[in-house]
């Protein structure tokens, strides 16, 4: 009963610390920075998946396999957005 | 099969569907990424013409309906039904709320003459938040089904890994949207 409790806590937790970080991530656009804006945007954005992903979809009690199933299409989305640049960039 | 295995064959199953999900929506974000180094000032001038105050009220909502629906779950793994009844409600209220504002966003786009063959952003745009938009329709369809399995008694403290992998589906509809959000409203 008390984990359960404990883990409703963490939830609400993390529920505040998504919508802060989106009001950030707001404010900063309005702000110019040049290219900064675009890592703080992507920097604060990955914080916010994470924190999607570890908590509410439970990534942190899961097991190896289930995060090998998790980050093995991350790793093929790099390879393609690599791959990719590596193409385009170079024409 | 034991119910903890076959739990966990449904989790690594779903787990594998996202892993796809993730690399159809990885294509567009390629194509993204390409264009906006190929059109910077494009990307730019188009951005402003979205409305960043409903992107962020609509990451709001679609961030509560993620807590809602995570409640759910914590609710149906103490076995109380009723309080799960209740949090799928409001995910599926919330998710319809998202759908509002974003059919208000996109009559406006087409009012100011902003079509998907307007320009490559434009294009990207709506393809983008199209493809989310559908996957929030299907979100809603999953979870109405849930919330009706779940009125006809079918879950409990014991069995409830429908409604888990409902959950995890409707966490990478907020997923998404959260790298779409930035992307197209605040650094085009």
């Amino acid at each position: 009963m008390k984990e359960h409790d404990s883990g409703i806590r963490i939830y609400l937790v993390v529920w505040g610390a998504l919508v802060v970080l989106t009001a950030v991530t707001v404010a900063v656009s309005y702000v110019h920075l040049g290219m900064m804006n675009v890592v703080v945007a992507l920097l604060v954005a990955s914080v916010k998946a994470s924190l999607v992903a570890l908590f509410f979809m439970h990534l942190r009690y899961e097991s190896k396999l289930v995060w090998g199933f998790a980050l093995t299409p991350v790793f093929f989305l790099v390879l393609i957005i690599a791959g990719t640049l590596l193409d385009t960039s170079f024409r | 099969m034991d119910p903890a295995t076959a739990r966990e064959a449904a989790t690594l199953g779903i787990w594998a569907f996202l892993a796809t999900e993730v690399l159809l929506f990885g294509g567009l974000f390629t194509a993204y990424i390409i264009y906006r180094i190929k059109f910077p000032q494009l990307f730019y001038e188009d951005h402003l013409k979205l409305d960043r105050v409903l992107g962020a009220v609509n990451t709001v909502v679609l961030i509560g309906s993620s807590l809602t629906v995570a409640l759910g779950i914590a609710a149906i793994r103490k076995g109380r039904v009723g309080l799960l009844k209740l949090y799928l409600s409001l995910t599926i209220l919330l998710a319809g709320v998202f759908l509002g504002i974003k059919y208000m966003e996109y009559t406006g786009k087409f009012h100011h003459g902003l079509f998907p063959d307007t320009d490559i952003f434009f294009s990207l745009y709506f393809m983008l938040t199209g493809l989310h938009g559908i996957h929030v329709l299907a979100g809603m369809a999953a979870l109405g089904t849930v919330l009706f399995l779940a009125g006809k008694g079918r879950y409990s403290e014991s069995y409830h890994t429908p409604v888990e992998i409902t959950g995890l589906y409707w966490h990478f509809v907020d997923l998404v949207w959260i790298y779409l959000f930035p992307l197209l409203y605040l650094v085009g």
